[in-house]
């Protein structure tokens, strides 16, 4: 199983005087998190495009380019590119030219995303929403399989044997479609053979198992073959030395983050005993100590048979140095005994099924 | 009372849908794409519900849940809905939605809703809770963590159907008035989002006893 990280480029508060610090200084904490990531074995980073002065992750492939040529194994993408207002052409060339410079590490993760604040900065209607992503989609798909295509649309001047370069060096580039829990995404994805990332970011994350099943089930009906068929799932997680202080502390910042959420969206921020209950169990917050975390990846895996799990950290302007120690834990840790685990369980499978 | 049909197959229509099933229901879900398109996906995520045609499903069905993003709520027919319970679960958000002009600044989506499907007996109840609340925190009758839902519609008899229905789901229903006074469970109100027990909710709406389920 893969394990990493996905990160807005949340900026960091100071803790002595409350103050925000600057939007630079996190992309550049930003970057040192990813050669972290890599340095301690962990398989993937993804950056969310988001326009806020909390979370200026707005141009993922400049940091992920950056973060190429200081990394060696980790598999860089997004999470999620927010296909609808930016020009599939132009996100192809990009994400390519990171494959190329990283060795054939980049992947695009397309999706809903949870940020709208594109649509006015690049003068696109929320109102054409669904339109504008399942065009832009197809586009996206069609460049990765051609190196000229010939296209046309609504929202687009049509391409006539246009060219599109660079191309990545495997052929083409993973594409996964991100998912909150909408079946017709799911049968989606399948239909089209694409990777899928469910985001599983509040309740019971076992619930997204059935979803799972639609996805492989689909796939399978359209005749695609099981190397095409992926699954992964992006859920706020945070590792810390000690179980009870990493809940105390991450709760500090996951409830900052929903007040700030709340207030946009109308909402009443979720009580403590909520939080405690999501960050255990079957819940999808995955917060606390090392052994605890890959016992609770390894349930999930069960029920939803995932390639990839990947946490969202540095949430609710966390101090950086708590985020790398996450990172690290991750890596050293937590990767270690899930691989041991789930190992161990192949092994069973296998030798069960060499008797049978 | 034993029908329900949902419109909308998404997070809250499938989520509802495989709550009526456990409770009892037969249930009918459709969407705007013809029926065959969605049995295998019902089949899976919702096993037992029957994939129907919108006319279909709203015609052999008691209780009618509108599960479908309130953008698209034009695309009803309200003379398929003519005298028919009508449970609306639909919020307006702009950042989802986009823009829509009638509900901008609306107190109550449910009213300008009502306005559109004029003749229905319009409910507004399940929207101050998050989709997979509606599964995860259902309980049985009398359990001490059962959460209160609340309910409002200006038919009475409506009213009493959707808050039996809300019951048999799994949880206390609290009936807070009118179709107006849905606005004291919309975005921004304390109720949204919130977990409460049936006391506090009523207090929070300040209800005296009489008006009780
Ligand atoms: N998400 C929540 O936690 C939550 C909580 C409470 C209330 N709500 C409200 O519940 C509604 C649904 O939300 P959601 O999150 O479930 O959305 P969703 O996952 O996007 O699903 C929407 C569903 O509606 C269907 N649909 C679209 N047009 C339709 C039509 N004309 N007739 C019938 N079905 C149609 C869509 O399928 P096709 O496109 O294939 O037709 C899709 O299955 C929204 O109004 C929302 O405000 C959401």
């Amino acid at each position: 199983m893969e394990l990493g990280i996905y990160s807005f480029g949340d900026v960091q508060r100071d803790a002595a005087t409350g103050e925000l610090g600057s939007t630079a200084q996190a992309t550049r904490n930003l970057l040192e998190a990813i050669q972290l990531a890599d340095q301690v074995g962990l398989d993937y980073f993804g950056i969310g495009e988001h326009h806020t002065r909390e979370m200026p992750a707005s141009a993922a492939t400049v940091i992920l380019g950056a973060a190429a040529s200081s990394t060696s194994t980790i598999k860089l993408g997004s999470a999620v590119t927010v296909l609808s207002t930016d020009d599939p052409v132009r996100v192809y060339q990009q994400f390519a030219t990171l494959d190329a410079v990283s060795n054939g590490r980049a992947e695009i993760t397309a999706g809903r995303g949870s940020s709208t604040e594109s649509f006015p900065l690049f003068g696109q209607s929320l109102n054409d929403y669904d339109e504008l992503y399942a065009e832009k989609l197809d586009l996206l798909l069609k460049i990765n399989e051609s190196e000229t295509v010939t296209w046309s649309g609504k929202f687009r001047p049509a391409l006539n044997d246009a060219l599109v370069v660079p191309r990545p060096e495997r052929g083409t580039l993973p594409i996964w479609l991100a998912t909150g829990g909408n079946p017709h995404s799911s049968v989606r994805a399948g239909l089209l053979g694409l990777p899928i990332s469910y985001a599983i970011i509040g309740g019971q994350a076992h619930r997204f198992a059935p979803l799972a099943d639609l996805y492989r089930r689909a796939a399978e009906q359209t005749g695609h073959g099981p190397e095409k068929i992926k699954v992964s799932v992006a859920s706020p997680g945070f590792v810390g030395d000690d179980a009870k202080r990493a809940k105390d502390f991450f709760w500090t910042h996951w409830h900052a983050v929903m007040e700030q959420i709340g207030r946009i969206r109308g909402f009443a921020p979720p009580p403590r005993f909520h939080y405690d209950t999501e960050a255990s169990g079957a819940g999808a917050l995955f917060v606390g100590h090392p052994e605890e975390i890959a016992e609770r990846i390894v349930t999930l895996h069960k029920s939803i048979g995932h390639q990839r799990q990947f946490f969202q950290t540095d949430v609710g302007q966390m101090p950086h140095r708590d985020f790398l120690r996450s990172i690290e834990l991750l890596g050293t840790r937590v990767k270690p005994l899930v691989d041991a685990e789930l190992g161990k369980r192949q092994r069973e499978t296998d030798e069960a099924t060499a008797h049978a | 009372m034993h029908k329900v049909a949902i419109l909308g197959a998404g997070r809250v229509g499938t989520a509802l849908a495989r709550r009526a099933l456990s409770a009892g229901y037969e249930v009918r879900v459709a969407t705007s794409r013809p029926a065959a398109d969605n049995a295998f996906m019902l089949q899976i995520v919702a096993p037992g519900a029957i994939a129907a045609g919108a006319e279909e499903a709203i015609a052999e069905s008691d209780i009618i849940v509108l599960a479908l993003p309130l953008s698209k709520y034009r695309t009803l027919k309200p003379e398929l809905l003519q005298g028919k319970i009508v449970v609306d679960t639909m919020n307006y958000w702009a950042p989802t939605d986009g823009t829509l002009a009638e509900f901008e600044g609306a107190a109550s989506s449910s009213e300008v809703v009502q306005r559109f499907l004029k003749g229905t007996r319009l409910v507004r109840s399940f929207n101050h809770m998050g989709y997979h609340e509606i599964e995860d925190a259902a309980r049985p009758q009398g359990h001490a963590e059962r959460r209160a839902m609340a309910v409002a519609g200006d038919d009475p008899e409506a009213n009493l159907v959707v808050a039996a229905f809300v019951d048999r789901l799994g949880f206390d229903p609290v009936l807070s008035g009118g179709l107006a006074s849905s606005r004291l469970f919309a975005g921004g109100t304390p109720i949204f989002g919130a977990a409460m027990t049936r006391g506090e909710m009523e207090e929070n709406l300040g209800l005296s006893s009489e008006n009780l389920v």
